[in-house]
């Protein structure tokens, strides 16, 4: 009976594999060599971001094409080439108003409720969020007795969809929801929560809040460690009051982290829809109606769907986000050389 | 084991299978995308299954599918050539595009213009066609449904034949206080559940020339009560101002006990029986009644064929199957519905249901006698469902507070004329 090796058969195989791998991990040499040869001055570098650039082109940029071709074009049908052009016909119909602050002066009644409660919204969503994960922050970065739980807290509810949050609120909130129990129990009525307008509008920027909060604290929190601590003894061996060491030292030195915070904000801000869309359909009436639904529904809810409309209004909504954008990177940039 | 086997044998079986699978190649496959009212969809699986036994070349598969996803992702899938065969849909201006003439492959189109013509229409793309695209698997109308033990708790009668839609508001609010129940009444959220009423009330919708204006004297007056009801705590205003967006029925408040009076139709048969069952008694009230007429909405869903199927004589053959008074009849059975077929309308048929249901369903078939010719036009309408969309949205805006009654009018009729326009662009 013949006993092998084990350790020679490894080996051996071990040998065979590494030839097979050599061998394929060699394929690509010849090639390359000859595309070094043919495309000379640096231009290899196309070869390699090639099948990237083709997989943005077709799936981000084409799409941007496609929207531009649309909301030039009017009609319900579906294909391009099934769609009659009509120039500026949806961006002048979106635009038309008497007076921008009354949207029942407009054409696009909707439409124009949907950018003012937008604005709304992202001024308030937006600065509440700030002040509120700033604070959450601060309080965090203390040595405080649980913190760790703390902070996965307030970092959870990022984890949770959208639609799960919006279904959690909502069942807190309608007329038979938790709150309302708790309020019954209490000997109080109970409240409508969702049926009038201004109470909705503030319920949508809370929940909004209370979902997306965490991401932000958590950006901060990184900002305030990344503070150097000898900064803050200096300031306590000069018996700086904690507000002026806050004032002087901290927010100075957060503003890189705030600024991403305001841009990433901002920008999700404005896109607000899948939380909204569930907890409140966009109502009562239209008062939680934001921008992202009010395109959704025109082309693709409503039973007359008009795709250069929505595509119009989509690239208003780009257009904006792209200005708000540079201004914050501007911001950025202007933060940056201060420091530099 | 081949080579055991004897040459001719071998032959033999060889060409069976080569046979088998040439006539596997050629079954024609037809797929249904589906929603169910009730169990709309396993019964007509279960339909599907026993003429596929009889018709082994054909094999259907019907996907079941939300109501919703019908409603947007089926025009959407059929404009890109890659829909199903055969859909349930009950908005046909919307396929009405892709949908497949079946006139052509029918045994009998005469026999399916005698037994479903009135509802035939409704497929239609205008009164100049003739086309014959589907088989309606059901016929629906609206009625009050009522809670019967929260009105005898109240010693409030239900309000008899030839009541007001006044009449019935002012019972449901009395109940309401009386039993502690949180609301008198509640509609679903359907500018269709809202027409009857208004036709009631005297709204014409449609007038000689033109695009129609919808809103009239009639429609007004309805449009008022109906706010008012909303606002007073007559009506359940969470069911159309709390939800944005499109339909919304509120079946759940009724079936909770949590209002009197609930305005939906024959489509909610199977779910009362299910759902509630003897959990409290439930009837099914005469249509109200306006100064114009006692009518409700007709409406239902119909099996729509389109032009993009490999298949056209085998999805013909089908709904041929499924239409024919037999089958048809113990379709309607399954599925606890009115049937569309005229001659089965004049039958009883053997429903099968509980008490509850069998009364109900004589109520259904009796509202569906007081049906207006205009709410029928309505329905068929290319431009129903831009109507219906307008009143909900504008009519909650106003419910709401957003804007007054008089700007929601001027909202619906421009809202109307805005879609007539996007359509008519070609």
């Amino acid at each position: 009976m013949t006993v092998s090796n084990p350790n020679i058969a490894t080996s051996g195989a071990a040998r065979v594999f590494g030839r097979l791998y050599g061998a394929v991990m060699n394929l690509p040499e010849r090639p390359m060599r000859w595309a070094q040869a043919a495309l000379p001055d640096g231009r290899l570098g196309w070869l390699f971001v090639g099948p990237n650039l083709l997989i943005f082109g077709i799936f981000t940029f084409l799409p941007i094409v496609i929207d531009f071709y649309y909301s030039g074009t009017g009609g319900t049908n579906l294909l391009p080439t099934d769609r009659p052009w009509v120039g500026p016909e949806n961006f002048a119909s979106l635009l038309d108003c008497k007076n921008y602050l009354d949207p029942n002066s407009c054409v696009r009644d909707q439409f124009w409720y949907a950018i003012w409660n937008t604005a709304e919204f992202v001024v308030l969503q937006v600065s509440l969020m700030l002040v509120f994960s700033l604070i959450t922050a601060l309080v965090l970065n203390r040595k405080i007795i649980g913190r760790g739980f703390f902070r996965a807290a307030f970092f959870y509810p990022v984890l949770l969809s959208p639609v799960v949050v919006a279904l959690i609120w909502k069942w807190v909130l309608q007329r038979d929801g938790v709150l309302n129990a708790a309020f019954i129990a209490g000997g109080l009525d109970p409240v409508d929560w969702l049926l009038n307008a201004r109470s909705a509008f503030g319920w949508t920027v809370f929940v909004s809040i209370w979902a997306h909060m965490g991401f932000y604290t958590l950006i901060l929190l990184a900002g305030l460690q990344a503070i150097p601590a000898d900064i803050y003894e200096a300031a306590a061996m000069d018996a700086a009051p904690p507000f002026r060491v806050f004032r002087r030292i901290t927010l100075p030195l957060l503003m890189p982290s705030v600024l991403v915070v305001l841009v990433l904000g901002l920008i999700r801000a404005v896109q607000i829809f899948d939380e909204v869309y569930v907890l409140t359909g966009g109502g009562p009436g239209s008062a939680t109606t934001y921008l992202v639904e009010f395109i959704y529904n025109t082309g693709f809810s409503s039973q007359v769907r008009q795709y250069g409309l929505a595509a119009a209004a989509s690239l208003l909504l780009a257009g904006v986000l792209l200005v708000l954008t540079l201004i914050q990177l501007r911001g950025m940039r202007g933060k940056g050389d201060t420091r530099g | 084991m081949l080579a055991q086997m004897p040459l001719r044998t071998s032959v033999s079986a060889l060409a069976l299978l080569v046979l088998g699978g040439i006539a596997f190649a050629q079954a024609a496959d037809i797929r249904i995308a589906c929603y169910s009212d009730g169990n709309e969809c396993p019964a007509t699986k279960t339909l599907a299954e026993r003429f596929m036994k009889d018709n082994p070349d054909i094999h259907i598969q019907i996907d079941e599918m939300p109501y919703k996803s019908i409603l947007e992702s089926v025009p959407v899938q059929l404009a890109a050539g890659n829909g199903p065969d055969i859909a349930r849909v009950s908005d046909f201006s919307q396929v009405v595009p892709y949908q497949l003439d079946l006139t052509p492959y029918l045994k009998d189109a005469a026999y399916w213009e005698k037994a479903y013509g009135p509802v035939l229409d409704w497929m239609r793309a205008g009164p100049e066609d003739k086309g014959i695209y589907g088989l309606m698997t059901q016929l629906t109308v609206s009625a009050p449904i009522v809670n019967k033990t929260l009105f005898d708790q109240a010693g409030v009668p239900v309000p008899a034949k030839g009541a007001t839609w006044d009449d019935w508001a002012a019972a449901a609010l009395k109940v309401a206080k009386a039993t502690k129940t949180p609301f008198g009444m509640a509609w679903d959220r359907s500018g269709a559940r809202f027409a009857g009423p208004a036709i009631s009330e005297g709204a014409k919708y449609f007038y000689a020339a033109g695009h129609p204006p919808v809103v009239d004297d009639g429609y007004k007056t309805m449009a008022a009560k109906w706010v008012k009801w909303n606002q007073d705590g007559t009506v359940d205003k969470d069911v159309w101002v709390a939800t944005g967006g499109g339909y919304r029925d509120a079946f759940e408040e009724f079936a909770n006990g949590k209002i009197a009076v609930y305005l939906s139709g024959s489509w909610q048969l199977a779910r009362l029986q299910k759902q509630i069952g003897d959990g409290f008694e439930w009837v099914v009230g005469s249509a109200p009644c306006g100064p114009a007429a006692c009518t409700g909405m007709p409406g239902g869903a119909g099996f729509v064929a389109f032009k993009g199927t490999k298949s056209p004589k085998e999805v013909a053959k089908f709904l041929d199957y499924l239409a024919q008074p037999a089958v048809y009849g113990e379709w309607m059975v399954m599925t606890s519905n009115l049937p569309a077929n005229v001659e089965l309308q004049k039958q009883k048929l053997d429903y099968k249901l509980s008490p509850a249901g069998s009364a109900a369903m004589s109520m259904f078939q009796e509202n569906a006698t007081t049906l207006t010719p205009l709410a029928y036009k309505l329905q068929g309408s290319q431009l129903s469902r831009p109507m219906f969309n307008a009143t909900v949205d504008r009519i909650s805006q106003a419910i709401a507070g957003q804007i007054t009654l008089d700007q929601a009018y001027d909202r619906i009729t421009a809202d109307v004329a805005d879609a007539a326009a996007a359509k008519a662009k070609k």
